[in-house]
């Protein structure tokens, strides 16, 4: 494959573009064009988009690039490039959250950090690709298309956010939005050697995000860099008054304590391993790779002058059933407004056929099979009967959790795990079988019920494969989670001489 | 079918000598909030459809809902005036359905942490006072609007297709519950009435509503049962839905009543359902078997946190609340000099309000009840609308009784000028000027008038002459007739005495 014009620019982590755009030493216009090429020329083979605002983006980035050569004060973030997970909503651009009952929706406002990402002067490349309404770990459950893992185009990018994850992995994007309701940023980001952080649940609003599980759901970043993810939250994160779960109180300074962190002395840094998370006698079902990768990133933590030790947090080993009665629950709730109504599909609206066979006929084709799935457990685990039994106990647990957390936090001021049990697994390995799919997000869910911010950091590979390392910090101490993420960054680059996803097959081979 | 609607419904005394009523009230008050509930839209009465909506109230996807304060705080405060216990923590809860005009798939409501709970409301009907509990005092949404278009009825009956208007989905809506009210015998229809009437004026004190029946902003749901008389148990109640007036919420009670008899006494089974009440024939009849059915999956909220008034706001509130209508009554009965009937009469006519406005206007007390009660009372009734609904203001009211007080006019005059007013003509005194109704004095008008009538009456004038005085008063009504009731009638009976006895 030949590489179109400028595509080192789409190799560059997005605080060098960015620090060339503000030189001037390239134009935004420049580098949306260079994204958009390789777009052209690659997403036919990983299939990280659905939508691409091709028009639009050149548009902005024009005018980007007019407004600072006449001399305006702009951002840092004006006229970098970036994708948005197909989960947010953007105003008069198709957003669909991966479903079929959404086709053809163009929404008539902007959620909360779409808004903050153009005021910021940010390019919208376009939407990317994404388990339908976010509820999978693989991408394929999507209605419209695979996407393949840039690493091997035979296996999953991850999921949710597989999409974004791929996109920026790939060269597609210099960054993204996921969001991350059981593991949806931290697992795709995992698998794809990115660096992926769900917030502290409340700091980034929530407006505008079409809801999974309204108690879960939290947008991030996904990046190359430490940095970059933890600028790209900076630019999104904050109170807003429109979501009245918003947190009011001022984010912690992210991007500088990645600065900081890459300096790599933790000393007096108390780190937890949670022993439930993959530690001895919980090993089952984790890859012997992704174990190894981790423990070497424990000792370089040690090495770096972290004291560290074993943490256990018993009520985890429940966090699976809790998480899969309460997001569905929630789910068949915030999914009963997809009735074919007001937007998007509407079927069999024949006069042959009344209300309420439209609404289901629109929903029975609308909705694919894991949304279905969902819907039914969560009615089922809410009705008349069963309440107590299943939502009403899952509730419980999930208060055992964040007592696990809180008593852990005593004594260690993060925790770390893998992220999740296992490499990039191969597309259509596990479609058949949800529990292993659930399965993925054995590592992630514990932050999200608790509603901890939580970082997935490159630990190195497996079998050629990126392995991520979990770190989570009590909440509204996401600038922990990014400083020791920098520290494990900085170590690992410097060791290996060049960065991970300088290893990435497609690029490597690009750049001989 | 036919064990629901009887042939033939049983007479209420008869009713009363073999069963008992229970009766309970669900009340939906639109709050009077600029804003709707979790959004910015306006919440004006009759825009154009679907111009007050929003993404939130919408439903759109990725909308969130943020909950209003102010009403929040009208919640409160109906909740302190029924003497509730005020949640320090509740929550908000989705109630899961599906029908087009719910946006979301579901409602925002409240399930089993109310913001109020545990209060009473005392009623008085013919003297007697009825203590009516209050459950519970909770917020919610209200739901967009169906249009059913193509049938004959409105109805969605016959109708080709529907339209939905989402102005009104999200507007603030408070539920009030009674408890099941035992005990009211034969009074259950009125004390019905009572309770809906007594509540709608503390709404209305705490400025929390406008309280319009006819517009929707207050609804009612009926709930009645019957049960043998003596019986330890109570029978199965029917929930008669959207009440639309305080007349209807009379006899919605005492239709049920009838008709619940009926069914017993013909050993049938009265079924728990919901009702619809048709104003035209005062019936019910049977709604939509759906709710039945219904699981609701009520669960939290998570798009809202937890409402927590403390403690002390809501003493603040408590201290902030303004004098409600019983003790307000209390107090005027006092300064009117009213006895307690003469009270009760003023607030069943549904125009102590208006009363108290004329009073303040400046009409003294007696004056104000005697037009309202009467010469109001009955054109409003003539015209079928509320008294409150007739085109004339306390101010205008309060300003004929000042130009009779001072001899401008004479009652009857009053009564044309009163016509004048409600044709839109002005207020009563440019009425009197423009169509010319001042008494007359003693002018060359009238007596030209009084000896037109004694010169056309040769046979009268003498009878009078003869004795028979109380002939003089056909005389009377002679220049009453060509004055067009302009004149003083005292007036004219002394010009005419003074001519024809007099002389």
């Amino acid at each position: 494959m030949s590489r179109p014009e400028h595509a080192e620019l789409t190799d560059l982590d997005a605080a060098e573009l960015g620090r060339r755009l503000s030189a001037g030493e390239v134009s935004s216009v420049e580098a949306t064009r260079a994204y958009l090429d390789r777009i052209e020329a690659e997403d036919g083979a990983v299939g990280a988009y659905l939508h691409v605002d091709t028009d639009a983006a050149l548009e902005r980035a024009a005018a980007v690039d007019a407004a600072r050569a006449a001399g305006e004060e702009l951002g840092p973030l004006a006229g970098l490039p970036v994708a948005l997970k197909d989960v947010f909503v953007t105003e008069g651009v198709p957003t669909t959250s991966g479903s079929r009952i959404l086709e053809g929706w163009r929404p008539p406002y902007d959620a909360t950090v779409t808004r903050r990402l153009k005021d910021a002067g940010t390019v919208l490349l376009g939407k990317t690709n994404m388990d339908e309404f976010a509820m999978g770990s693989s991408t394929e459950n999507s209605a419209y298309r695979v996407t393949r893992n840039p690493w091997d185009l035979a296996r999953i990018p991850g999921g949710s956010s597989g999409g974004s994850s791929a996109a920026v992995a790939g060269g597609l994007a210099p960054w993204a939005l996921g969001t991350d309701t059981g593991g949806s940023i931290r697992q795709p980001a995992a698998v794809t050697g990115l660096v992926g952080h769900k917030p502290t649940y409340g700091s980034v609003s929530r407006y505008g995000l079409i809801a999974f599980s309204s108690s879960l759901d939290q947008a991030g970043p996904m990046a190359r860099t430490v940095l970059d993810a933890a600028v790209l939250h900076e630019a999104i994160g904050g109170h807003d008054p429109r979501d009245s779960t918003s947190i009011d109180a001022p984010l912690p300074p992210l991007a500088e304590c990645a600065r900081r962190g890459a300096a790599g002395d933790l000393t007096g840094l108390r780190v937890g391993v949670v022993r439930e998370l993959g530690g001895e006698g919980h090993a089952d079902g984790y890859e012997e790779g992704v174990l190894a990768r981790v423990a070497e990133a424990v000792q370089l933590i040690e090495g770096m002058g972290a004291e560290v030790r074993e943490v256990s947090c018993p009520s985890f080993d429940l966090a699976l059933p809790a998480y899969y009665l309460i997001a569905p629950s929630e789910a068949s709730s915030n999914l009963a407004r997809f009735e074919g109504m007001r937007f998007g599909i509407r079927v069999a609206d024949d006069g042959r056929h009344d209300l309420d066979e439209v609404m289901a006929l629109t929903r029975e084709q609308g909705f694919g099979p894991e949304v279905k799935r969902r819907i039914i457990l969560g009615t089922y685990a809410l009705s008349a009967g069963y309440y107590d039994a299943y939502y009403g106990q899952a509730q419980k647990v999930r208060t055992l959790i964040t007592r696990d957390f809180t008593a852990a936090f005593a004594d260690v001021d993060v925790l770390i795990s893998p992220t999740t049990p296992s490499v990039a697994f191969p597309i259509g390995s596990r479609v058949d079988d949800p529990l292993a799919m659930y399965a993925a997000d054995l590592c992630t869910l514990p932050a999200s019920l608790a509603g901890l911010p939580a970082t997935s950091v490159p630990c190195g590979l497996s079998d050629g494969l990126p392995v991520g390392l979990q770190i989570m910090a009590p909440a509204l101490a996401d600038d922990r989670c990014y400083s020791l993420a920098a520290a494990v960054e900085a170590a690992l680059d410097s060791a290996r001489g060049h960065r991970l996803l300088d290893e990435l097959p497609t690029r490597a081979g690009a750049a001989s | 079918m036919t064990t629901t609607t009887p042939d033939r419904l049983v007479d209420l005394d008869e009713v009363l000598t073999r069963y008992e009523p229970v009766i309970g009230l669900e009340t939906h008050v639109e709050l009077g909030t600029v804003s709707k509930m979790f959004c910015g839209c306006s919440t004006t009465f009759g825009a154009e459809p679907n111009t007050q909506t929003c993404p939130v109230c919408l439903g759109l996807p990725g909308s969130l809902p943020v909950a209003n304060a102010a009403a929040v705080e009208h919640t409160i405060r109906i909740g302190l005036a029924l003497g509730c216990r005020i949640a320090s923590w509740s929550r908000f809860a989705r109630k899961n359905y599906f029908y087009p005009d719910i946006p979301k798939g579901f409602q925002t409501s409240q399930y089993d942490e109310p913001l109020c709970t545990a209060g009473h409301l005392d009623v008085e009907v013919d003297g007697e006072t009825y203590r009516v509990e209050i459950e519970r005092v909770h917020l919610e949404e209200d739901t967009g609007k169906n249009l059913h278009v193509g049938g004959a009825t409105g109805r969605i009956h016959g109708a080709d297709h529907s339209l939905v208007d989402f102005n009104r989905a999200g507007i603030p809506l408070v539920e009030i519950v009674t408890r099941p009210i035992p005990g009211t015998g034969a009074k259950a229809p009125e004390v019905a009435r009572a309770y809906v009437t007594e509540l709608r004026e503390i709404v209305q004190a705490l400025g929390a509503s406008d309280v319009r029946m006819e517009q929707g902003s207050l609804r009612c749901d009926v709930n009645t049962s019957l049960a043998p008389t003596g019986s330890l148990e109570w029978g199965t109640r029917t929930e008669t839905k959207n009440v639309n007036s305080l007349r209807s919420v009379e006899r919605a009670v005492r239709y049920e009543m009838r008709r619940q008899a009926a069914v017993l006494d013909a050993g049938g089974r009265v079924l728990q359902e919901t009702r619809h009440f048709h104003e035209d024939t005062g019936s019910t009849s049977p709604g939509r078997s759906k709710e039945e059915a219904t699981d609701y999956r009520y669960f939290p909220e998570p798009d809202l946190v937890p409402l927590a008034p403390d403690a002390e706001e809501v003493e603040k509130l408590a201290a902030g609340l303004p004098e409600l209508p019983a003790a307000r009554r209390v107090r005027l009965q006092e300064e009117w000099g009213l006895s307690a009937t003469e009270m009760a009469w003023l607030v069943n006519a549904d125009a102590l309000g208006l009363v108290t406005d004329t009073v303040a206007a400046g009409a003294s007390p007696a004056e104000a009840r005697k037009w309202w009660l009467g010469e109001l009372a009955r054109r409003a009734n003539d015209a079928g609308v509320e008294l409150g609904d007739l085109a004339v203001t306390p101010r205008q009211v309060a300003e004929l009784t000042a130009l009779v007080a001072d001899g401008t006019i004479n009652d009857q005059l009053a009564r044309q000028t009163l016509d004048g007013v409600l044709a839109g003509e002005g207020d009563p005194r440019q009425v009197v000027e423009a169509r010319g109704l001042a008494v007359m004095g003693e002018s060359d008008e009238l007596v030209a008038a009084v000896e037109a009538a004694i010169a056309g009456a040769p046979d009268v004038v003498e009878k009078v002459r003869g004795g028979k005085v109380a002939a003089l008063g056909a005389l009377v009504g002679a220049v009453m007739k060509t004055t067009r009731g302009k004149a003083d009638a005292a007036t004219v009976r002394r010009m005419l005495e003074e001519r024809v006895v007099g002389s």
